[in-house]
C-alpha cells in the first residue's frame, strides 16, 4: 500500500532512559576529563619544579653570577665560562652539521636513486637517531679527542701551522671536538627532520619546474629548499636546542669541568674583533652550561643548590630565546613562499 | 547508418583554419615507430606520427590508451619516471630527441608542456611568469618586466592580475592559475607547447578562454593538446589523431576524422559509443 500508511516512530534529541546511548555519552565525557588531566598534570608538574628553581636562584642569579667562571668557592662561582663554552660548541655544531644534514637529505630525497643501499641508508638514519648519546662521547673521544692516537699521545701530538690557524693533531680535548661530537648526534636529526620537509613538497612543483628546462640543482634551489625551509629549519633548531642541553658525550669528549676557561681567551663580544682569538676559540679547551651545572650539583656544600639552580635558570632563557628567535625565522622564511 | 550530412562538426575558434593547407609547412614533430614501456609493461605501440609546424594537433581516445604517456615522450618528461624505456625515433626539428647528446634541459626549453592540473609555484605571479627566462640566465629587469606583461596578455590574464603581480599564484582561481601556467610557457619561448587536457578542471567560460587562446598561439607555436572533450578536439585542431590501447588508429584532418572516419573504431568513438 501506500508509504504514509506506516507512520514513522517518533525520535527524539535527549538520552532519557536510553541505557545504552546514555554509557556512550557518559564514556565520551570520561575521555574528555582523562585527557584533561594529562595536559594539566604535565603543565603543573613543569610549573612546581620551575617555581623551585626560580626559588632557589633568588639571590644567587645576579651581576657577579654573570662576570664569574667556574669555582668551587659558591661566593665566587659563576656561569660565564659555560656561555661562552657553549656559544663556541653550539656554532660549530651549528656551521658543521646543518650543511652536511641539508645536503644529505636532499641527496637523498632528490638524486639518489631508489635502490638498495639508499634504502639501507634511509632505515638506518632513524636507528642512529636513537642510539644512546653516551655512545656518540666515546666515539668523539676515540675519533676526534685521540684521532684514535695516530698523530700520538695528547700531549706530544702535532701542531698544524695554517696562518691564524693552529690547529693541533689529535684536537684533544677542545671546541672542535665537542662540536664534532654534537654533530654526529645531531645529525640524524638534522636529516631526518629535513628530509620530512623535502618530502612534503609537491611533486608537481618538481615536475613543473624541470618542465620549463630547469636544471635538478636549480629545481631544487629555486623551488624545493625554499618551500621546505620552514620544516628544515624547525628541525635543525629542535636539533641545536638538543645539543644546547646535552651533557653527557661532553663530559666522554672533551668539556672541561671546573675551571675558569674562555675558549682563545674571549670573554667579552668585544673580544670577538679580534681575529687571531676567533681563530684559537675552536682549538680551545672550554666548558658548557650543562656541564657546569652538572658540576655545580655535585657538589654537597647547600649554597651550590643555589649555584645549579641560577645556572639552571640562565640555561632556561638561553633557550628560551633560541628558540623564540627560530621561531621569527621561520615565520619569515614561510612567508616568502607564497602559498 | 549516419551520413556525413547528418554529423555535426561545430565550428573552429578563431584563428584555426581546419582546411588550411599545410603542405607548405615543415615538420615540427616527426615520431617513427615509437615504442614504450614502463618496466614491462608495453603501453604504446608502433606509433608513427607527423606535426607540422604552426598547427594544433589533438589527440583522442579513451582513458589509459597512452596519450599522456606519448605526449611526454616528446620532451622526455617519462625521464623522470624510473624504469621505462622508449624505442623509435623522435625527431623534432629534424634532431633526434633520444640521442645521447641531447640535453634534456634544452629540450624541454623549447618542448613546453602545460598540465592538466595546474601547478603554480608558491611565489608571486610575477616570479611564476619569470621563473623560465631566470633560471636560463635572464636577469635584465625591464626585459623580464615587458616580458611577463606580453605573456600574461597572450595568454588573456593580463587585465585580471595587473594589478596584484606581486600576489601569491595560489590566490588565483583554478582557471587563472592555468592561464598563468600557459603564460610562464610561454615566457621560455619555446617552439611546441604540448598540453595534456589543459581544460578539464575548468568552467565552461575558463574553458572557451583557453581554446581562443590555442587559436590565436597556433600561428606562432606548433601545439600538441591531449583532449577528452571531442567538441574542443575538433573547434581547436587542424589534425586529430585517434589512440586505442596504445595504437594509433586514426591520424587525419579533423574534419575527416569528425565526419568521415576512416576507421569503425574512431567512429564509435567519436560518437560516444564507448570510451
Ligand atoms: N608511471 C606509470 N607507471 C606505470 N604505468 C603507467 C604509468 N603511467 C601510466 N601508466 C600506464 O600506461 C597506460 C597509459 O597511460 P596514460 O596516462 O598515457 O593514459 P592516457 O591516455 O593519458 O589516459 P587518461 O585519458 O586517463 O589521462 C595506462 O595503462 C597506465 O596505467
Ligand atoms: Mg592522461
Amino acid at each position: 500500500m501506500s508509504a504514509d500508511s506506516v507512520a514513522a516512530p517518533k525520535i527524539t534529541f535527549t538520552p532519557g532512559a536510553d541505557n545504552r546511548v546514555r554509557r556512550r555519552l557518559l564514556w565520551s565525557n570520561l575521555v574528555r576529563q582523562a585527557c584533561r588531566i594529562a595536559v594539566y598534570s604535565a603543565i603543573v608538574v613543569l610549573l612546581v619544579l620551575l617555581s623551585v628553581v626560580f626559588w632557589l636562584s633568588i639571590g644567587w642569579l645576579d651581576a657577579q653570577f654573570l662576570q664569574s667562571g667556574t669555582s668551587r668557592l659558591a661566593e665566587r662561582a659563576g656561569i660565564k665560562a659555560g656561555l661562552w663554552g657553549s656559544f663556541w660548541l653550539i656554532l660549530l655544531t651549528a656551521v658543521i652539521s646543518l650543511p652536511i644534514g641539508v645536503g644529505a637529505a636532499v641527496y637523498l630525497e632528490e638524486y639518489a636513486s631508489d635502490n638498495r643501499l639508499t634504502r639501507t641508508i634511509k632505515t638506518n638514519l632513524a636507528n642512529l637517531a636513537g642510539v644512546p648519546s653516551i655512545v656518540y662521547g666515546m666515539l668523539g673521544l676515540a675519533a676526534f679527542v685521540k684521532m684514535f692516537g695516530l698523530f700520538g699521545g695528547l700531549r706530544s701530538g702535532l701542531q698544524l701551522n695554517l696562518g691564524l690557524l693552529v690547529v693541533p693533531l689529535p684536537f684533544g680535548k677542545t671546541v672542535i671536538s665537542g662540536a664534532l661530537t654534537m654533530s654526529l648526534l645531531i645529525l640524524p636529526i638534522v636529516i631526518i627532520a629535513a628530509q620530512e620537509s623535502l618530502r612534503a613538497v609537491p611533486r608537481s612543483i618538481r615536475i613543473a619546474s624541470l618542465a620549463l628546462g630547469a636544471t635538478r640543482w636549480q629545481t631544487v634551489w629555486r623551488q624545493v629548499l625554499p618551500a621546505a625551509l620552514p620544516g628544515i629549519a624547525t628541525g635543525a633548531i629542535l636539533a641545536i636546542s638538543r645539543a644546547i642541553g646535552e651533557t653527557a658525550p661532553l663530559l666522554m669528549a672533551g668539556a672541561v669541568s671546573m675551571a675558569r676557561i674562555y675558549p682563545g681567551g674571549i670573554e667579552s663580544p668585544m673580544d670577538l674583533l679580534d681575529p687571531s682569538k676567533v681563530g684559537a676559540a675552536p682549538f680551545s679547551a672550554y666548558t658548557t652550561m650543562p656541564t657546569a651545572i652538572y658540576e655545580y650539583i655535585k657538589i654537597p656544600e647547600e649554597e651550590f643548590a643555589h649555584v645549579a639552580a641560577a645556572g639552571i635558570v640562565v640555561l632556561m632563557i638561553v633557550l628560551t630565546v633560541f628558540n623564540a628567535a627560530a621561531v621569527v625565522i621561520r615565520m619569515r622564511a614561510a612567508k616568502k613562499v607564497k602559498w | 547508418m549516419s551520413t556525413e550530412s547528418q554529423r555535426h562538426v561545430p565550428p573552429s575558434v578563431k584563428g584555426v583554419d581546419r582546411d588550411q593547407d599545410m603542405s607548405e609547412h615543415s615538420l615540427a614533430i616527426e615520431a617513427r615507430n615509437v615504442d614504450f614501456y614502463y618496466g614491462n609493461l608495453q603501453v604504446l605501440f608502433d606509433i608513427s606520427l607527423l606535426v607540422p609546424e604552426r598547427s594544433v594537433t589533438a589527440l583522442i581516445g579513451p582513458s589509459g590508451c597512452g596519450k599522456s604517456t606519448f605526449l611526454r615522450t616528446l620532451n622526455r618528461m617519462n625521464d623522470l619516471i624510473d624504469d621505462t624505456r622508449v624505442s623509435g625515433k623522435i625527431l623534432i626539428e629534424q634532431q633526434d630527441i633520444n640521442s645521447d647528446d641531447v640535453d634534456v634541459v634544452l629540450l624541454r626549453k623549447h618542448v613546453g608542456m602545460v598540465f592538466q592540473k595546474s601547478t603554480p609555484f608558491p611565489k608571486s605571479i610575477f616570479d611564476n611568469v619569470a621563473y623560465g627566462p631566470r633560471i636560463a640566465g635572464e636577469k635584465n629587469k625591464t626585459y623580464l618586466a615587458d616580458l611577463v606583461e606580453s605573456c600574461l596578455k597572450q595568454a588573456a590574464l593580463w587585465d585580471e592580475v595587473k594589478g596584484r603581480l606581486t600576489d601569491s599564484a595560489m590566490a588565483l582561481s583554478g582557471g587563472q592559475q592555468q592561464r598563468l601556467c600557459i603564460a610562464r610557457t610561454l615566457a621560455t619561448t619555446p617552439r611546441i607547447i604540448l598540453m595534456d587536457e589543459p581544460a578539464s578542471a575548468l568552467d565552461p567560460a575558463s574553458t572557451s578562454r583557453i581554446e581562443d587562446l590555442i587559436g590565436e598561439l597556433c600561428s606562432q607555436y606548433t601545439i600538441v593538446i591531449v583532449t577528452h572533450n571531442m567538441q574542443q578536439a575538433s573547434r581547436v585542431s587542424h589534425r586529430t589523431a585517434f589512440f586505442f590501447e596504445g595504437r594509433l588508429i586514426e591520424f587525419g584532418p579533423t574534419t575527416q576524422i569528425f565526419t568521415n572516419p576512416a576507421e569503425k573504431k574512431t567512429e564509435d568513438y567519436i560518437t560516444g559509443r564507448f570510451g
